[in-house]
């Protein structure tokens, strides 16, 4: 029998597949987001150094993870639709950006929140803090770009261009910080190796699960949106039920 | 058409760039006092303390530096780009990614090359050492053509679009953060009694790097951008 690999990265038929996938991520997600947060808030003990303040690393620490790991993805997605000229990836690396940026923003505010009572500062100049932000730099170009081009197909061409010199860029930029900041002050902040409590690593792994699962939610979500506002003048989405009511 | 040897096409758009820049001067004299403007300005926001200002002053002159190249890229490209040239050059059956090094070459010339050298009058306000200029205008020299070959890919990104000479500034200025970091960081090593070699290091290697991908980059973008 032979299989059609390629059937779906057709945006004719990944719009079908996509709705249909969603409650699959988005349910898990939400359960998982209320376990994180309940073990998070009532099951893990208080710390011993940072007491009360620290639970705020269950939502920091996914978020950081979630950011880069999407910055990755998406210029996978834009460099696959760059090479083999595939409209879907195009659409799914445009799909990714706003929760790529979202997430990195929720990092630096969090980590603000964070810093205030354990650091007495709302920013320093440490390099992980300072390459997070340069990553939603990253992040905002990419959208920035994709938003002034009017012909879809060079916004996407030209975006995944950027977004894969960006990925070239990205490991300088953060060793530069990094060497940067030894340079100038020494390192201030840094964690111990604590072990962990096990309730802490469980809440911890619920809620990057959840943000995962979120992300790919709202991304087919989001391409869902895409693939019809660049196709709705093809006779299929106006074939659609939810176009046509 | 005879095909022109590399070197050959090279210097050919370099002098024609120049020759196009030397019949209208004020393009070029509008970046250099931009530059030197900007530099100015910071004392007097900041005060005239000169203990903090001999500490500043090679940040100052960097992000000075990268904000008047940021103000010339648009210019790499577009003239060239509303009469049509460019599309000719395109045609041309010659590599695209030296014609473009050319361009850049050219647009450092123009605006890296007289920044480097304008800098040690600039520093001089900020009562900075005489071993700290010779640094400065070094780190320079290597420097800024760095920032013209990323600024390039941004150019040729953001040909003929709307609000394009913002929209470069937002695309390029993250990815040169490295090039300020080591840049300021040379003037500070000497200021501070430390090697200047692995700061100048770096950014030579950051030329090297740039000066391998970025004009391959760029010529892929006009690709993108004209087709």
């Amino acid at each position: 029998m032979a299989i059609n690999w390629f059937k779906y990265s057709a945006p004719t038929n990944f719009y079908g597949l996509a709705g249909k996938l969603i409650p699959f991520f988005a349910w898990p997600a939400a359960v998982l987001f209320v376990i994180g947060l309940y073990i998070g808030f009532f099951v893990a003990p208080t710390d011993a150094v940072q007491s009360e303040a620290y639970r705020i690393i269950f939502l920091h620490v996914p978020t950081s993870i979630l950011s880069m790991f999407i910055y990755l993805i998406m210029a996978g997605y834009a460099a696959l639709g760059l090479i083999f000229n595939t409209r879907l990836s195009s659409m799914m690396a445009q799909a990714l950006a706003p929760t790529g940026a979202l997430f990195a923003f929720i990092s630096l505010w969090t980590g603000a929140l964070w810093g205030k009572p354990m650091w007495g500062a709302w920013w320093v100049w440490d390099a992980r803090l300072t390459s997070e932000l340069i990553l939603l730099f990253l992040y905002l170009g990419f959208i920035a770009l994709q938003a002034s081009i009017e012909d879809p197909r060079r916004a996407d061409r030209a975006s995944a261009l950027l977004a894969i010199v960006g990925s070239v860029n990205v490991p300088i930029i953060y060793f530069s910080v990094k060497w940067w900041n030894t340079l100038h002050q020494g390192s201030t902040i840094k964690f111990t190796g604590t072990s962990m409590h096990i309730a802490m690593q469980e809440a911890m792994f619920a809620m990057l699960v959840a943000c995962w699962l979120y992300s790919i939610a709202v991304s087919l979500a989001r391409v869902r949106s895409i693939i019809l506002e660049r196709e709705r003048n093809t006779q299929w989405v106006n074939e659609l039920k939810e176009v046509r009511s | 058409m005879k095909k022109l040897s590399l070197l050959g096409l090279l210097g050919l758009v370099l002098r024609r760039d120049l020759l196009l820049a030397m019949r209208r001067r004020a393009d070029v004299l509008t970046t250099l006092i931009f530059f030197v403007m900007v530099v100015s300005l910071f004392p007097l926001g900041v005060g005239p303390e000169i203990d903090m200002l001999r500490k500043m002053a090679s940040g100052v002159v960097w992000v000075a530096a990268l904000l008047a190249s940021m103000l010339s890229l648009p210019r790499m490209f577009s003239a060239d780009y509303a009469d049509g040239t460019l599309e000719q050059m395109m045609l041309a059956p010659q590599s695209l990614s030296v014609l473009v090094l050319g361009k850049i070459a050219a647009h450092w010339m123009l605006s890296g090359l007289p920044l480097a050298l304008i800098a040690p009058v600039l520093g001089l306000q900020f009562d900075m050492s005489v071993p700290a200029l010779w640094i400065l205008v070094i780190a320079l020299l290597l420097g800024t053509p760095v920032l013209s070959m990323i600024g390039a890919v941004g150019a040729a990104l953001t040909l003929g679009l709307r609000g394009g000479g913002v929209l470069v500034s937002l695309l390029v200025l993250p990815l040169c953060i490295p090039v300020l970091i080591f840049g300021a960081g040379a003037v500070e090593a000497v200021n501070s009694g430390m090697s200047v070699v692995s700061n100048l290091s770096f950014l030579g290697a950051f030329m090297l790097f740039a000066l391998v991908f970025t004009p391959f980059v760029a010529a892929q973008a006009l690709r993108i951008s004209m087709e």
